[in-house]
């Protein structure tokens, strides 16, 4: 077995008892990367000499006998809309192709705590506004089960390239679905956290009410492990949550006996693939078998997230990339004479059409005349659907979904529609609106041999109660067993 | 100046910057000056990704400033986000306050030719200043230093219930006075931590409707207030009688050419997209917090110069010119600990600490001497170590360098001459010298003896104890 | 009520970008169809329903006055397109 198919808590035992060096596993990834990544497509940037350079230290201090964390030497791939201090952070855009960010975000100065070591900065769509990595300034990213499918998005790098081995883990950013939707549609598990537990400082804001940072593993248990070295209150984060740091190893435990979950009617119905519905109900099955009881319920307003989402996080997106001026950092055009030039040609140049038509959307929702029938109103709304999930959680310790209505869907199918596009997002999108935790868990391959996800929605800050279903869940099933074929790759 | 059938309408939006020790949103200093760019970091600089963090001190300070200014306290306050897009203004928005400020409905009085008058105040708010913009003459452009941005301000915004420039400047030295005495602000107009927009409009006398309105932006000099006011209210008469609309517009005053121009550039109506700011949260206050921030101000000017009045004695004119400045008040107070002579104290204040400020066209906030000085100084005075004509001379050199008084007179030699004998002498000189006079006061015109005290004074360089004077030359004219 | 091709021109003037003729059709065109889409929350009784403001039920988040320099205005001004004597450096503009 090659060292990149292991998974992070393998590796930390291996490492620990002296098996493997950093040196050699860092290698091991850069040669992985170099082999599938030209066909992948998952990093902007690689950090091979920086990357190598700390693995030595790191290995020089463990034979040395110096107290090293037990994650010190474990590679990581990061999302690039996460900031690295000296590094470049572009949210694959042609706004930011140039920037060196003078800091470290708050969960990279985490990172640094436990000495991982850097592999590269993943691919996304820009500004993390997508949901198939499509919209990279870029190049786009291939699907690793099929190289002419899409690996969603707006993560889909990291998805990606957990996926096909080209990290051990990543992170990730989540604003409607943008962890768990590529990492359901590359097979991989990917966690949202409740909003406010992981510090957003650095992360380059796309909705400031919406965003988090999340782990992107290749099981569970690894998806436990990053999550406590990055949740934490953070005094740079004014909406991050003050409260006791717990270990959601702890939740790993193989038994969901008298666990209640919650099946909501709206997404095992239209709108939903046939093989994800079906999906879906083995998932509940198995769940019953185990001890749990699954019932089916209603989130009727549910329906109305998609759209509440889309004013929201487009107005605050709009006033947040209003800061991109080509003045202080990124894109400044060739052509101007005054300073509005600056300002209208830099941002027109720099920005590609999806983030201006979130943009554009954002601006109108605000403008006067419309605030209080678009903005204001979708507050409101959005506070129903907070209630309606609060009511639900009265009876559920959990709600189980589909993590995307589809199965990876080719390159190019959904770029001439927005609309479209857009209501890829149904399943994930209320989750953030609720500022809810949420995980996608990979369940089974479909008739083309593509991963299907499902979803566990649990209470806000209760990370624990998923994770114990989700690893009771992957403790009884295989999906393990099946890897990414790299197929199609002709293009 | 203005028509008398016309009224001036006048209404402020002051900005005042908090003397916090950091910013509003991160940790830089607050510091003026520097070399461009150095109290900043990736927050105040706007770098992808960053976060504002409150600043427990803005929202004491606007409390303070609001109770001080007999508002309300709102308890579910909020900030928002005013979009706009200016090289001054690196998030392209400023984080401010929209529907919910932190204060609301106040008031302050000011004294006018015609009594007190309230001026109603509608709201203050806080909010986060702008950089600066620096051009050169050599046409190269023009410089953004961010080392303002960011720094704590309160607005407060009067409604508009103005009618003259003297009431402007009246309610701007009222609020600068009342924020220098909570010491939530330097106040220091000439480095813009005190400025003001200012809206004026012009309407027929007994008129309902209020004129339109033009605004001039950021005015840091009372002169100019009160120059910018009448020009521009002069101009909109004139505009009115010649048959003219008068435009809602914002206006830049010059103070060279003393006019106001049409500020073009800034044509697009400005849509600021007002929303709540995401990145923060909400700021509720409870009744303790507020009451206890209630309970920490200082004594406000009112209520000194009740008790300057009662148990000073001070006239009401003193008293109120005493209580006009915290640095005149804290100066009376502690003056008059050391000399007890209020009343000297009060008057020395207004007319002649206030005279050489004037000649020096200087704020009182720059006195460098303080109440010790100027206590010693009266102390000095009703001794009879020094005549009041001396002390004069004494307070000119406190403004050039602070020393003690008795000090100055020792090193320059102005002790009072009071030995009976040297002054008898110069006396008897100054009646021999003087015939004409002499003769007159005989001739029963007691204004004669006034001249010749005057001349012995000349003689003595101001030295000669007064009384004694006096007393020598009424015994030997007598005689 | 369908946005009209004059809106979005207005919008993109007030988020500073410039479109093309061809953009403006398509915006215009893309925009008619999420706003429609959009207007569905209209069906959703808010009577009496207060707004989300923050994500979570988090007040008073206030810091210490206390100074801490960065330190590092290198750092900070390295991506400047434009940049002289340690300002950026942009076109004349009048105060």
């Amino acid at each position: 077995m090659e060292l990149y198919e292991y998974t992070v808590h393998e590796l930390i035992e291996k490492l620990e008892k002296g098996e493997i060096t950093s040196e050699t596993l860092t290698k091991s990834y850069f040669d992985r990367i170099k082999e599938k990544d030209n066909k992948v497509k998952a990093y902007v940037s690689t950090l091979e000499e920086s990357a190598m350079k700390k693995a030595k230290e790191i290995d020089e201090k463990r034979k040395e006998g110096k107290p090293v964390s037990k994650f010190a030497g474990i590679p990581i791939g990061i999302k690039d809309n996460m900031c690295i201090e000296g590094t470049k952070t572009t949210c694959s855009s042609k706004m930011l192709e140039n920037f060196v960010s003078p800091y470290n975000a708050t969960v990279i100065e985490k990172l640094n705590k436990e000495d991982l070591v850097y592999l590269g900065k993943l691919n996304m769509d820009e500004f993390a506004m997508g949901g198939s990595t499509e919209h990279s300034a870029f190049f786009k990213t291939h699907n690793p089960w099929d190289l002419e499918r899409v690996p969603g998005g707006s993560s889909g790098g990291s998805a990606a390239a957990v996926s096909a081995e080209m990290a051990p883990w990543t992170l990730g950013s989540d604003t409607g679905g943008s962890i768990r939707q590529p990492a359901s549609l590359c097979g991989v598990v990917g966690l949202k956290p409740t909003y406010g537990l992981v510090s957003r400082y650095g992360l380059v804001a796309f909705a400031s009410s919406l965003d988090q940072i999340g782990p992107i593993t290749k099981d569970v248990t690894d998806s436990a492990l990053l999550l406590n070295l990055i949740a934490g209150h953070d005094e740079k984060d004014s909406t991050s949550m003050d409260m006791e740091k717990k270990d959601y190893t702890l939740s790993l435990v193989n038994d969901v006996k008298g666990m209640k979950i919650g099946l909501p009617k709206e997404y095992i119905g239209e709108g939903i693939n046939e093989e994800v519905k079906q999906a879906i109900l083995n998932v509940a099955k198995k769940y019953e078998e185990l001890g749990a009881t699954v019932e089916e319920c209603s989130l009727d307003v549910g329906k109305y997230a998609t759209a509440v989402y889309y004013i929201i996080a487009c107005a605050e997106a709009s006033s947040n990339l209003g800061r991109f001026d080509g003045i202080r950092y990124g894109y400044r055009t060739e052509k101007y004479d005054n300073l509005k030039d600056i300002y209208r040609n830099s941002r027109s140049e720099g920005f590609g059409p999806e983030v201006k038509r979130r943009i554009i959307l954002g601006t109108y929702v605000l403008s006067s005349g419309y605030y209080d029938a678009y903005y204001k109103k979708a507050q409101k709304v959005r506070t129903v659907i907070k209630n309606a999930y609060d009511e639900l959680f009265k009876k559920y310790d959990l709600l189980l979904t589909p993590t995307s209505p589809t199965t990876a869907f080719k390159i190019g199918e959904k770029t001439s529609n927005p609309l479209e596009m857009y209501l890829a997002d149904i399943c994930t999108v209320p989750v953030n609106i609720g500022g809810l935790p949420g995980m996608s868990i990979p369940c089974a391959l479909d008739s083309k041999g593509l991963p299907i996800g499902f979803q566990l929605i649990g209470k806000a800050f209760d990370e624990e109660t998923i994770f114990r279903a989700a690893y009771t869940y992957e403790q009884n099933s295989n999906f393990k067993e099946n890897k990414p074929t790299f197929k199609g790759g002709d293009n | 100046m203005v028509r008398d059938d016309y009224e001036v309408v006048i209404g402020l939006e002051v900005h005042c910057e908090l003397s916090t020790k950091t910013k509003i949103f991160c940790s830089c200093s607050t510091e003026f000056g520097g070399e461009p760019n150095t109290h900043c970091c990736p927050v105040c600089m706007a770098m992808p990704g960053t976060l504002p963090v409150l600043n427990e001190k803005v929202v004491e300070y606007a409390v303070k400033a609001g109770l001080a200014t007999n508002c309300s306290i709102e308890k579910n306050s909020k900030n928002d986000r005013k979009n706009y897009f200016y090289p001054d203004s690196p998030k392209a928005y400023q984080i401010s306050q929209f529907d919910k400020p932190l204060c609301y409905d106040g008031h302050v009085t000011i004294e006018t030719e015609n009594g007190e008058k309230e001026i109603r105040i509608e709201r203050i708010h806080i909010e986060e200043d702008a950089g600066k913009l620096n051009h050169d003459e050599y046409g190269r452009g023009s410089f953004v230093d961010l080392n303002r941005a960011g720094v704590p301000l309160i607005e407060v915004v009067s409604k508009p219930d103005m009618r003259s420039s003297a009431e402007v400047e009246a309610y701007m030295r009222k609020l600068k006075s009342i924020f220098e005495y909570i010491e939530i602000s330097d106040c220091k107009m000439e480095q813009g931590s005190l400025r003001a927009d200012v809206n004026v409009s012009v309407r027929k006398k007994g008129a309902k409707e209020f004129g339109t309105r033009t605004e001039m932006k950021n005015m840091n000099s009372f002169r100019s207030i009160v120059r910018a006011i009448d020009y521009e209210a002069q101009r909109q008469i004139e505009e009115i009688e010649n048959g003219n609309e008068i435009m809602q517009e914002t206006l830049r005053w010059d103070d060279i050419s003393g006019r106001t121009f049409s500020m073009r550039d800034k044509e697009d109506a400005q849509d600021y997209r007002y929303f709540p700011e995401p990145d923060l949260v909400a700021i509720k206050l409870s009744d303790e917090y507020i009451e206890n921030i209630r309970k920490s101000l200082p004594e406000l000017p009112e209520s000194r110069k009740k008790r300057y009045i009662e148990n000073y004695g001070l006239t009401e004119k003193a008293a109120n010119f005493a209580v006009s400045s915290k640095y005149y008040s804290n100066l009376f107070e502690e003056a008059t600990k050391i000399c007890n002579n209020p009343k000297t104290v009060g008057n020395m204040i207004m007319s002649d600490i206030a005279r050489i400020l004037n000649e020096r066209e200087e704020e009182p906030d720059s006195l460098k001497f303080t109440g010790k000085e100027l206590g010693e100084l009266v102390s000095l005075i009703d001794k009879g170590t020094i005549s009041s004509a001396i002390a004069k001379k004494v307070l000119e050199e406190l403004f050039n360098e602070v020393k003690m008084p008795s000090k100055i007179i020792e090193e320059k030699g102005w002790v009072q001459i009071s030995d009976e004998g040297a002054i008898k002498e110069v006396v008897m000189k100054i009646l021999e010298n003087n015939a004409q006079s002499v003769a007159d006061y005989k001739a029963g015109k007691d204004k004669a003896l006034g001249f010749l005290v005057g001349q012995a004074m000349k003689e003595t360089k101001g030295k000669a104890n007064p009384q004694l004077l006096n007393k020598l030359f009424l015994e030997e004219l007598k005689k | 009520m369908a946005i009209s091709k004059e809106e979005i021109i207005h919008i993109a003037k007030l988020a500073d970008l410039n479109l093309s003729e061809a953009e403006i059709e398509k915006y215009t065109k893309d925009m008619q169809e999420i706003i429609e889409f959009a207007n569905t929350i209209n069906n959703v009784n808010t009577e009496g329903m207060g707004e989300t403001i923050g994500t979570n039920e988090k007040v008073n988040v206030l810091r210490k006055d206390e100074v801490v320099e960065f330190g590092n205005r290198d750092g900070l001004l390295q991506n400047a397109p434009s940049q002289d004597e340690g300002m950026f450096r942009i076109p004349k503009v009048l105060n």
